[in-house]
């Protein structure tokens, strides 16, 4: 997408990730802002389900053509499912961070970790 | 960003900031890394024609009596073997071989000569020549603020600068003097892309006319990004990565660029490494599986990983290696270390991409 988009519905992660909490699970990406300043993603291996993941750690990669980056853990939990669609379409990472580009969903270990994100308000008024 | 005031800006700096261009850092100048998208431009020029600025290269002009035998002592090249008019890929080697810089010289008359180097190397490479100069009688001459460069590249940029031109464009390694967009130019029939085109010598105050009558003609403005994916398809060598001064001619697979007969400065090393055989050799390869290995990534049975990207022509990552000389056949298998994961590798013949016939 070529806006600048931030969803009130999501919590930021200061490394430019986002968690969509639902009970005790939460899907996770990378923010509008972190696909703008990679530019076109051309790689993304997910990680396995199964694999335990710390908050603040990186849990994956993404590549762009000149770079390598970490995924950032926004949230501590067990990977549940990943998406798979990624490893032929990375490209969905830019068009759409926080739908189709969705990375993976987790079970929180800790709910309560959630109280250290950023709203959208906040998350964005970081990057200024 | 510290340090950012100090950065050269090329001539067109202004036209690359109102298009929107990402800008970087690179060898000391603020140069547009990509403009839309990496992909996008890239495929512009396999499939139409793109304009490159590289206004950072550097020109050095050397001229006099004795600038052919100069240049013969001091280049890799087979020197005498250009014509007037003509151009030549060569590398610059230090007394032990290795390499200082790869470059392309244009011979514009009998003993005036034009060579075109890299940007991070240019101070290296003037004081380096110049030094080697001594000895002659010859004048060297730091040119590069007498000139912009424009690369036009793609299937379509000869038909394009053509229409903006007042007469023939040269043929490959070939230069002459044109007016394009009615500057006066030197029109030099080479590139860095794999694809036909030319690039344009011009004064820095009239490049942007020529720009903008590029662009008006429908050709794209691409970055480095662009410009290092469209090379590495064709497996053209980058300073700094695949060439370095550790290494040779010889194992980065540009013996045919070196003539050792001439008597160049580093020739009787690379007699000798030519006639025992490199340890290493430089190869082009293809990942078998996902991933994309990076310049520094180790090989695991020896060597290292010097160029690598996603291919946005072929759609698999592609580089080029250092690896063993006795793996380095096509089609030999070999693994690299990607940050811990192990990813297959096959050894290519070069180009990586080809066009279709």
């Amino acid at each position: 997408m070529a806006e600048a988009s931030y969803p009130d519905d999501l919590l930021y992660h200061p490394e430019h990730d986002w968690a969509r909490v639902e009970g005790e699970e939460a899907t996770l990406g990378i923010t509008w802002y972190a696909q703008d300043q990679l530019g076109e993603v051309v790689f993304f291996e997910p990680p396995e389900v199964g694999k335990t993941m710390s908050k603040d750690d990186a849990y994956a990669e993404v590549e762009s053509v000149k770079a390598v980056s970490d995924v950032i853990a926004p949230l501590s939990g067990e990977i549940v499912a990943v998406n798979e669609a990624l490893g032929d379409n990375p490209e969905k990472i830019n068009q759409d961070p926080y739908g189709d580009g969705w990375m993976v969903r987790i079970r929180l270990v800790d709910p309560g970790e959630t109280d250290g994100l950023l709203s959208a308000d906040a998350y964005e008024g970081s990057l200024q | 960003m510290p340090g950012a005031q100090t950065l050269n800006r090329t001539p067109l700096f202004d036209r690359h900031e109102a298009a929107g261009a990402k800008l970087v850092a690179f060898a000391g100048w603020e140069m547009p890394v990509q403009y839309g998208g990496v992909r996008e431009e890239h495929l512009a020029v396999r499939e139409h024609a793109g304009v490159f600025d590289v206004s950072h290269m550097g020109e050095i002009e050397t001229r006099g009596p004795q600038a052919l035998a100069f240049l013969q002592r001091t280049l890799s090249n087979d020197v005498r073997r250009i014509p007037e008019g003509g151009a030549q890929y060569a590398v610059l080697c230090r007394d032990d071989g290795g390499v200082l810089d790869d470059l392309f010289t244009y011979r514009l008359a009998g003993e005036t000569f034009l060579t075109v180097t890299n940007a991070a190397n240019h101070a290296r490479d003037v004081a380096w020549l110049i030094e080697q100069a001594e000895a002659f009688d010859v004048d060297v001459l730091d040119v590069a603020d007498r000139f912009a460069m424009l690369a036009v590249q793609g299937p379509a940029a000869r038909r394009i600068v053509r229409s903006l031109a007042d007469g023939e464009l040269p043929s490959r390694m070939h230069v002459c003097e044109r007016r394009v967009a009615g500057v006066p130019a030197l029109v030099c029939g080479t590139g860095y892309t794999g694809e036909d085109g030319v690039e344009l010598l011009l004064h820095p105050d009239a490049a942007g006319e020529v720009w903008d009558a590029l662009l008006t003609a429908g050709v794209v403005p691409v970055g480095l990004a662009a410009r290092d994916t469209l090379r590495l398809e064709v497996c053209f060598h980058l300073y700094g990565n695949d060439l370095t001064e550790e290494r040779g001619p010889i194992e980065a697979g540009l013996g045919w660029a070196c003539k050792e007969d001439t008597g160049f400065i580093g020739a009787d090393e690379v007699r000798a490494v030519r006639a025992a055989g490199p340890a290493e050799r430089l190869v082009p390869f293809v990942i078998d599986g996902p991933g994309i290995a990076r310049p520094g990534n180790p090989v695991v049975d020896g060597g290292e990983v010097t160029s690598g990207t996603m291919s946005p022509s072929l759609g698999v990552g592609i580089g080029m290696a250092y690896v063993p000389a006795a793996h380095a056949e096509p089609d030999t298998r070999f693994a690299i270390d990607v940050r811990g994961k192990t990813r297959d590798a096959i050894v290519k013949k070069k180009p990586l991409y080809r066009k279709d016939p």
